[in-house]
């Protein structure tokens, strides 16, 4: 059984028509890129499966580790193992970093998270990220940079361990060594727990150092094309203009 | 039976019990306010005979002083209907065990003799218009503070000092319920520090209004002197009643040459409750005042700890919280009056207005004509949750020299669905999601909170977020 079943989606913002009849199928373990011209509709497919109230569902099924997603808030859905990186990952004051993830994760295993175990691992990704441990304390994303900020996105996705992540432009406005470095936290994912993976991208930087199973262009809010990896290669050739 | 310790307790039935007031074993005075109740009051306390006199001119300028023409309306208050004193039939105790059981009940549910035990120097508790308990460790009495119920020290050693002191800081025309509170106070604390002694672990003072339909009007009076160092906190809470109750308390602080005092508060009256409270500081050169706030209850409040920066280089800090929620018009912030040179303040103020609550942020500073380089900053962020709430920000300033260096900043905002969103996609439900920001919010005042009052507040906000 797959992971994730898209089938005939059909989503609308405010009454107007974003994304129209999208399939897409993701099994275990599998990284699969969405790619596409700004505007196509990539951001509302993540805000989508994650449950955002703005977005609404007017056609179609999604199915998550064979459970009906439609429906279900953004906190079941991270329960059932989703995961979404944000974009712009929003500033909460007040919040740290650490007790935050930690707060994050007991209501992801309902599990008591054990304050030791806890913080050698998250020290560990931190070091896998080259971020300053100090950040653990700061209030969440508050006065991080663009790029410390994406990376406190896969530090929260390391310590989570979500069956799917969803990476919204995980790589925009980061600088070529934070692309590389972000990159390794998301392969290390990738390896861990046969984590599954659909990256949102418009450009090709993060994809160079993965895996990857499947390539989807998404253009005016239809899939026109899948292809395997040699999709990215074509696509960095001739850009999108063949799908518009 | 619930204790207060445990974080994720939530149960309003916490605060809201209430012990049977009806057996033999409380004496209560008639309601309304007449000079035969104020006579019956001082013999009740056996003043001294100053006091009787005083209490008498109180009540006369009671009587003349007009409502404050500003803030929030307290037309549901009745002081025809207020009785002024309760007490139960019972003295002062020093020994816990020795408290009455449905005193020490309350108490105990309310985490107070293990908070002692745990992490202070002394606690006093009153309950209605008297102190049930009184204790100070022997290692803090020994260093010669005093830390006792104001009517003892009335007639003990200090009684001049206590004279020197009473309402002078807040004399009772300073306005209407000043001037009530002179008339019928009743309990509360006094504490000196002596020269050069510094107090680190905490100095308690726990207040309850158990009784309907009554006030409680307890004066706290605090000498700091040179070179000391004290802090002192105080709770509040009632149960609720479907009748007005008031508290008027009156807080004078005296901090003297080099000394430091911090005073915590974390008020949880009932939502019948108007509290029209009188805080007032004193500093004398190279003094430090630091005020920290945590307002939750009450149906109105009018609360504005103010300070007088009097000698060279003394400072003030004023961190508070205020939460407003349904049916709550709470007025509160800070005032300050620079009068010394290089003296400096810093006004942190935040507030939290739910399901229709006002929250409103008033602040007076005044740099005097000799106050040279002054220096004031405050800040005022509100957090609307709903659009039914309202949140107002009324700063007044005045200063008279052309050299002081002044910053104000206001910000009011809204819990945005984007931040929800953002913490539910990581698995936390919505509500625990709104109450996650709003704690954030709250956080820089939690912080200067002493852990287990940090715990409380954050239960508090849970619990107002939750609505129950």
């Amino acid at each position: 059984m797959a992971l994730l079943e898209i089938r005939d989606l059909s989503v609308s913002v405010e009454e107007k028509e974003i994304l129209s009849h999208i399939d897409l199928t993701v099994g275990q373990g599998e990284t699969h890129v969405l790619m596409g011209p700004n505007g196509a509709g990539k951001s509302t497919l993540g805000y989508t499966l994650m449950g955002h109230p703005g977005y609404e569902q007017t056609g179609g099924t999604i199915t998550f580790d064979g459970e009906d997603l439609s429906g279900l808030s953004a906190d079941k859905r991270a329960k059932a193992g989703l995961f979404l990186s944000f974009q712009n990952p929003i500033e909460v004051p007040g919040v740290s970093l650490s007790g935050f993830i930690r707060n994050a994760l007991h209501e992801r295993t309902g599990q008591p998270v054990k304050l030791f175990s806890f913080q050698k691992k998250l020290a560990a990704a931190m070091e896998m990220l080259s971020m300053d441990p100090a950040y653990a304390d700061r209030d969440l994303n508050v006065g991080f940079s663009g790029g410390e900020k994406k990376k406190a996105e896969i530090l929260q996705m390391l310590l989570l361990q979500p069956k799917l992540a969803i990476l919204d432009e995980t790589d925009s406005g980061l600088d070529v060594d934070a692309v590389r470095t972000v990159s390794q936290g998301v392969q290390a994912y990738q390896e861990s727990k046969d984590g599954a993976l659909l990256i949102i991208t418009h450009s090709t930087r993060i994809l160079e150092a993965l895996q990857v199973d499947q390539v989807h262009v998404l253009v005016k809010g239809k899939i026109v094309k899948t292809g395997d990896a040699s999709l990215i290669e074509e696509i960095n050739k001739n850009g999108f203009e063949a799908y518009v | 039976m619930s204790e207060k310790q445990q974080v994720n307790d939530i149960d309003r039935s916490l605060y809201d019990f209430k012990d049977d007031e009806s057996g033999g074993d409380f004496y209560r005075i008639e309601e309304g306010l007449t000079e035969e109740i104020v006579l019956q009051v001082s013999e009740e306390k056996k003043d001294p005979d100053w006091m009787r006199d005083f209490r008498l001119r109180c009540l006369d300028i009671y009587n003349r002083t007009p409502m404050v023409p500003w803030g929030p309306s307290i037309d549901g208050l009745d002081m025809g209907r207020i009785a002024t004193y309760v007490r139960h039939k019972g003295e002062m105790k020093t020994d816990w065990e020795d408290v009455p059981e449905d005193i020490k009940n309350t108490f105990e549910r309310l985490g107070i003799p293990q908070a002692e035990r745990e992490s202070l120097a002394g606690v006093g508790a009153q309950y209605d218009s008297e102190l049930v308990y009184h204790n100070v460790r022997e290692e803090v009495a020994a260093a010669g503070v005093v830390y006792t119920d104001l009517e003892s020290a009335l007639r003990g050693e200090f009684a001049d000092m206590i004279r020197e002191h009473f309402m002078h800081l807040v004399p009772p025309t300073d306005h209407k319920f000043a001037a009530l509170h002179g008339a019928v106070w009743s309990g509360g604390s006094f504490v000196y520090v002596p020269r050069g002694v510094k107090v680190d672990i905490p100095l308690q003072s726990y207040f309850r209004l158990n009784a309907k339909g009554a006030g409680q009007f307890e004066h706290t009076l605090i000498i700091v002197d040179e070179g000391a160092d004290l802090h002192f906190i105080e709770g509040c809470s009632a149960p609720k009643y479907n009748v007005a109750n008031l508290h008027a308390g009156c807080v004078e602080l005296y901090v003297k040459r080099g000394a430091r005092l911090r005073y915590s508060t974390i008020e949880n009256w009932s939502k019948n409750m108007y509290n029209l409270n009188t805080k007032r500081a004193l500093i004398e050169e190279d003094g430090v005042m630091e005020w920290v706030s945590g307002s939750f209850g009450s149906a109105v409040s009018f609360l504005y700890p103010s300070t007088i920066l009097k000698g060279n280089r003394s400072r003030m800090e004023y961190t508070g919280i205020t939460f407003a929620g349904e049916g709550q018009n709470l007025d509160t912030g800070a005032k300050v009056v620079m009068q010394g040179q290089d003296t400096s303040c810093v006004i942190s103020s935040k507030s939290i207005s739910k399901s229709g609550g006002i929250g409103t942020y008033r602040s007076s500073v005044i740099i005097g004509k000799d106050a040279h380089r002054a220096k004031a900053s405050i800040s005022c962020d509100s957090l609307m949750l709903d659009s039914e709430s309202r949140a107002d920000t009324i700063p007044a300033m005045e200063i008279l020299t052309d050299d002081a260096d002044v910053g104000h900043e206001a910000r009011i905002g809204r819990i945005s669905d984007d931040a929800i969103f953002y913490l539910m996609s990581r698995g936390i439900a919505e509500a625990d999601a709104r109450a996650m920001i709003v704690s954030g919010f709250a956080d820089s005042v939690s912080k200067e909170l002493p852990l287990e009052y940090a715990v409380e507040m954050n239960n508090l906000i849970k619990l107002e977020m939750t609505g129950g």
